[in-house]
């Protein structure tokens, strides 16, 4: 009855053999594979390319060809009205000066167009980024110390998250008014970033509350890693997957923000513009000069689709069980 | 320090209880045992007989809450290991003891690459280089037979098999040379062929490097074929402890031999396989009795009233039974007196 040792022996052959090399594809590969599959998500990607490098760049490029930037005002120009329609010349005639036609001041549509995409987008990735960085560190340390520290962590987010937070924004905004256009523009990052990180808390926390009872986390342990290393080396990497596709969701709701608050009075101020301010330049022309709302509404809005079908593309491509279709 | 007796290892009066809603559950009460170096001592038991959370208490691994090293004394090489602070005893993790875990498939990190993992031990522990270090773990992976080592270091490990795996976890553990090596399952998850390869491979490097090895497993073969000493636990405390050879050939103990008798030898006729009736007790409500009682074919009624008293049946032979000295007697223990 009694076991033969000698079973054990059976197989000799401590060395496996196996097929030929296998090169290594790191599941990011394998998601951006994936990722290229899915029609949408390319067409957001270009789209939002195209965009981001066309703000970048456009200004420069417009007042090389054309002598315009975004503020600049025509000052030998009497004229009553100084707002044309697109690829219209000061006579009424066709012209290539103004793609997008001119504002009520008379500045260059396209170059204010692309200097709010700058902004805005600036406003979108900077506050996003703001978010990551506290709400990964801030829900992963919650979720794997746990315990009272992640209670009272926790509670504090509930309690953030209950403020009906455009009203924080503005009140925020309101006290601290800044006299520069800048100094409006770093206060709006700082509303925007301390209100948009909590949902990212909560999803990191969930995350890592899931992973820290898995054995790799106790493999590291048992090899003696730090606690401080266990959470930003081995359980932040793991949570990246649903971090990103939040990431990616949360630019475009920060810049519908934005633009809701420049709309109100309380974002970007002129001489800077955002595709926010824009619009609410423009509707007050609504009915006469249509052109100052429809460039920089449909621009926005097509960026917005874009970076929400990237964000779709990316949660399929870096979580494929999830996926519905 | 322990070098006269050569002990590595003592574990004394060991109990880690843990706090749930039900009660407290004692899942390790009152170990005590000790390893020589170069040994290999096997713990065998059902799921739930405390065999893990005695490893886990060891290098104070136990979650807490709930769990809690309520008394004992872990002496690693003359030094109380629950007695150190937090900073030293993760100095001794990984670096002096090391662990291998049941299932590879999950206690690698999915987002690293094999050659990032391997080469966090020796950066954290020897010092090494980013150089030196990747240098070590190819020549690691090389040792535990991983073909193509250079190249297959850049892998993740979704890309290796079960038993490649294994093999990785088994590079990992040893690649600061451990003095003890505790192997928690380590062929559970894994098919028997890759089983057999898996154990080889532990016993070929253990010879080769020295270390002393605890291998918890619940197969009786596995511990035959591997270990010196076996300790059998159930319920949280030991009920028999000797060595292998005697264990195997002159068991004196009514659960340790219900154990054997379940193991299917494929030399007897086809029949019913033996099971040992009934299941582990709740941890949480003890009663007073031995705890194995219920269940035991030698059961009296002396065994529901009084906890039974730990016999010594042999200069390394212990039994928990109020009757181990017939039970050794039965399996043919002729020096029993």
């Amino acid at each position: 009855m009694t076991p033969d040792p000698n079973l054990l022996h059976a197989t000799p052959e401590t060395a496996i053999t196996e097929g030929e090399f296998v090169r290594g594809t790191s599941l990011w590969r394998d998601a951006w594979r994936r990722l290229l599959k899915n029609k949408l998500a390319v067409f957001g990607l270009v789209v939002v390319a195209l965009i981001t490098i066309s703000s970048l760049i456009g200004p420069t490029v417009i007042k090389r060809a054309t002598g315009f930037t975004p503020d600049y005002i025509p000052t030998n120009d009497t004229s009553l009205i100084k707002s044309f329609p697109p690829f219209t010349g000061p006579n009424g005639e066709f012209s290539w000066t103004h793609p997008m036609g001119t504002d009520n001041a008379g500045r260059d549509q396209l170059a204010r167009v692309l200097q709010g995409g700058q902004i805005s987008l600036f406003v979108g990735i900077i506050s996003t980024f703001v978010s990551l960085l506290i709400g990964v560190s801030y829900g992963a340390i919650a979720g794997y110390v746990g315990g009272r520290l992640d209670n009272i962590m926790m509670r504090l987010v509930d309690v953030l998250y209950s403020l009906p937070y455009v009203i924080v924004v503005i009140v925020l905004l309101s006290m601290f008014r800044s006299q520069t256009a800048r100094g409006q523009l770093v206060l709006l990052f700082v509303a925007l970033g301390s209100v948009s990180w909590l949902t990212m808390a909560r999803i990191v926390r969930g995350q890592v509350l899931s992973l820290k009872n898995q054995e790799f986390v106790m493999a590291a342990k048992a090899t003696g890693v730090s606690t401080p290393r266990i959470i930003f080396r081995h359980l932040v990497p793991n949570t990246l997957g649903p971090v990103i596709v939040y990431a990616t969701l949360t630019i475009p709701q920060i810049m519908l923000t934005e633009a809701f608050l420049s709309f109100l009075g309380f974002g970007v101020q002129a001489p800077l513009a955002s595709w926010g301010s824009l619009a609410s330049d423009g509707i007050q022309n609504i009915a006469i000069f249509p052109w100052q709302l429809i460039f920089p509404g449909v621009t926005m809005a097509l960026t917005l689709f874009s970076l929400n079908f990237l964000g779709d593309g990316l949660r399929d491509a870096l979580d494929p069980q999830m996926r519905t279709t | 320090m322990n070098e006269k007796d050569g002990n590595l290892l003592e574990v004394k009066d060991l109990r880690t209880y843990f706090e749930t809603d039900d009660g407290i559950v004692k899942a390790v009460d009152g170990i005590s045992f000790q390893l020589k170096r170069g040994e290999t001592l096997g713990i065998v038991g059902e799921s739930g007989s405390g065999k893990s959370v005695t490893n886990l208490a060891i290098i104070r691994l136990i979650p807490d809450p709930p769990g809690k090293i309520v008394s004992g004394e872990v002496i690693f090489n003359g030094q109380d290991l629950l007695l150190l602070n937090k900073e030293a005893i993760r100095k001794i993790r990984g670096r002096r003891i090391a662990m291998i875990f049941q299932d590879p498939m999950t206690s690698l990190n999915p987002f690293l690459k094999i050659s990032k993992q391997l080469m966090e031990m020796t950066q954290l522990h020897l010092g090494h280089t980013k150089a030196q270090a990747h240098a070590h773990a190819i020549k690691m992976l090389e040792t535990v037979g991983i073909p193509d080592a250079r190249a297959r270091a850049d892998n993740y490990p979704h890309e290796f098999s079960g038993g490649m795996r294994q093999r990785v976890m088994i590079a990992m553990a040893l690649s600061c040379e451990p003095e003890l090596l505790i192997a928690d399952e380590p062929t559970t998850a894994l098919d028997v062929t890759i089983q057999a390869q898996i154990l080889e491979l532990i016993k070929k490097l253990k010879q080769e490097t020295g270390t002393s090895v605890i291998l918890i497993t619940h197969d009786l073969g596995v511990v035959a074929g591997m270990t010196d000493h076996v300790i059998v636990m159930y319920a949280g405390k030991i009920f028999e402890q000797a060595k292998t050879s005697e264990l195997f050939s002159l068991p004196g103990n009514p659960y340790t031999k219900g154990l054997l008798r379940s193991v299917p030898d494929p030399t007897a006729e086809q029949g019913k396989l033996y099971q040992i009736p009934g299941l582990p007790p709740d941890v949480a409500h003890m009663k007073p009795g031995c705890p194995f009682a219920p269940r035991c074919e030698k059961v009296q009624e002396i065994c529901h009233r009084e906890f039974p008293p730990f016999v010594q049946l042999n200069a390394d032979h212990y039994s928990l039974c109020h009757f181990a000295r017939e039970v050794y007697a039965e399996s043919g223990g002729g020096r029993a007196s």
